[in-house]
């Protein structure tokens, strides 16, 4: 197979191989067949970022599919990364949702155990979980590096994923979580993205350990970052989101920004993070979750000097 | 052990509106020891549904019986001489009773008066907790004595999920994170490394998802 030394050929990875710091952005595909809506959103994305993610149901709410908007990010020219929980399909539909969505142009793909649909909009569903994560990563690495099945036979055509996972290194128990990030890429992930990360000093120790370790070396990691928008968004975010790390100090340095003017100090503190990132030993880029503020991404890239996006053949 | 809670009084009542003679049977098993429907618990449904019965101005007639087990067949035999007396006859036994009960007395009409809810033990007097899926192929072993497929809501064989929070799962603070207890066991242990394996995509064929499961001791079976 002539793959140019890639795995999957996609943008993202050729960005990252490139040595170039990368730059994902996310789009939650909307509630309803609405196409509009689901262009208005990604739009603002078009050459601004290397990839998007394309969130598949989250906090388990039912929207358009993960796989079928991913595939018309594709048709728009577009490059999607296509998540995968593992909430509501048993192993049956998640290699056939990967052949499928391989088929259908997508070639990252990041593997996720999925909100409990406890927060979702149907708390009555029956939940799958048949794999976990960590056995997801696994399966997507066996069908595209050993052209085979979980079951272990031939498939025909093997779906040639860049394999993302993520990593929470705020969630407890916070000791244990460089090791999980470990297992991930030992299971087979080729790039991570972080959960949103707002205490500086934690992930820089999270990041040493992991540099350490050697695992900067053998996966890219992405860091994430979400703007807050106001104070309250990030009181809420530190009550209510587990796993969420947000210091009192910038709950502070938003509401000291005053009435009006936390988003752009939100903003401020996104760059400056940014900044930080790349120079950080171990991190290869940044995966920007601008919740329902997709318009933002393209002024917040320009002052991040994440513009250009480099273009890799 | 399998733990059951009583139905909500309203439910039953509903299911018995059309009766006048009914016989409650109970279960010295598994639902005495939760307390669902033991000789206790038989007496004191017995007695409420008679007065509120009573109340409306419809009195109804109801025998108390307890059995051994309602999961055996021989113990069911008991039955024979009153069953088919009644209207309807109501089990609080768990799942597993009012179908032992129906097939051994196919002319009467059984009402389940308890919810099984899980298998499991007491914690501290008067609270259960869910301990095992019945997958049919135990781990525990792997996990220091703890089973993340009964007690992690998603099941993760390679947790905890980014939903661990204080000790706590993500869906309840009522629900502790088993990985949590996990991790913690291990570390405290120095065997943090046996955390750094990974374990195969689990075979549920022997669990419920392979269909409704049967035990043949092949010694026992006449």
């Amino acid at each position: 197979m002539s793959d140019n030394g890639f795995k999957s050929g996609s943008n993202l990875e050729k960005v990252l191989k490139a040595g170039h710091f990368a730059f994902t952005g996310e789009c939650g595909p909307p509630k309803g067949a609405n196409l509009k809506h689901l262009n208005e959103k990604m739009s603002p994305l078009r050459g601004v970022v290397d990839a998007i993610n394309v969130t598949d149901n989250q906090t388990a709410v039912v929207r358009m599919s993960s796989k079928a908007a991913s595939a018309l990010m594709v048709q728009a020219g577009l490059e999607p990364n296509f998540q995968m929980v593992c909430r509501d399909r048993n192993r049956i539909a998640m290699q056939s949702d990967i052949l499928g969505a391989y088929a259908l142009g997508i070639r990252n793909m990041l593997c996720l155990s999925g909100d409990h649909q406890k927060f979702g909009n149907h708390p009555e569903a029956k939940n799958v979980y048949d794999l976990d994560s960590m056995q997801l990563i696994a399966l997507v690495k066996q069908m595209r590096d050993e052209g085979k099945f979980l079951n272990g036979e031939d498939i025909d055509e093997p779906p040639r994923m860049f394999i993302g996972a993520a990593s929470n290194p705020f969630a407890e128990p916070t000791d244990f979580r460089v090791y999980r990030l470990a297992n991930k890429i030992d299971a087979g992930a080729d790039f991570i993205q972080t959960q949103c990360i707002y205490n500086m000093p934690r992930f820089r120790e999270f990041m040493k350990r992991a540099v350490d370790m050697g695992l900067a070396e053998r996966a890219y990691i992405l860091a994430g970052v979400t703007p807050m928008k106001s104070a309250g968004m990030a009181k809420y975010m530190a009550k209510f989101v587990p796993g969420m790390d947000v210091p009192a100090e910038l709950i502070k340095r938003l509401e000291g920004a005053g009435k009006g003017k936390m988003a752009e100090e939100g903003i401020k503190f996104a760059i400056e993070q940014i900044e930080e990132f790349k120079e950080m030993e171990g991190v290869a880029g940044v995966h920007f979750m601008a919740i329902e503020w997709e318009h933002k991404v393209p002024e917040i890239a320009e002052r991040a000097g994440m513009l250009p996006r480099p273009k890799v053949d | 052990m399998i733990v059951a809670d009583r139905k909500p009084l309203e439910e039953i009542q509903e299911m018995i509106a059309p009766y006048n003679n009914i016989m409650l049977v109970g279960c010295k098993g598994c639902v005495t020891v939760c307390n669902a429907g033991g000789l206790k618990e038989v007496q004191i449904l017995a007695s409420t549904l008679r007065i509120a019965r009573k109340k409306e101005g419809r009195p109804i007639q109801i025998q108390e019986r307890i059995i051994e087990r309602q999961c055996d067949p021989e113990y069911v035999e008991q039955l024979r001489d009153t069953c088919d007396q009644f209207d309807a006859v109501l089990s609080m036994a768990c799942g597993v009773g009012p179908q032992f009960l129906s097939a051994a007395y196919p002319n009467q009409r059984f009402f389940p008066t308890v919810n099984t809810t899980f298998m499991g033990g007491a914690t501290q007097h008067g609270i259960w907790e869910e301990r095992c899926a019945g997958c049919g192929n135990c781990i525990t072993h792997w996990f220091d004595g703890m089973c993340p497929i009964a007690r992690c809501s998603k099941s993760l064989q390679h947790g905890p999920c980014g939903g661990s929070n204080h000790g706590k799962c993500e869906v309840s603070k009522d629900i502790e994170c088993v990985w949590d207890l996990i991790v913690r066991k291990k570390t405290e242990q120095g065997r943090l490394d046996d955390l750094r394996k990974y374990w195969a995509a689990k075979d549920w064929r022997t669990a419920r998802d392979g269909g409704p499961r049967k035990s043949v001791r092949e010694e026992l079976v006449k």
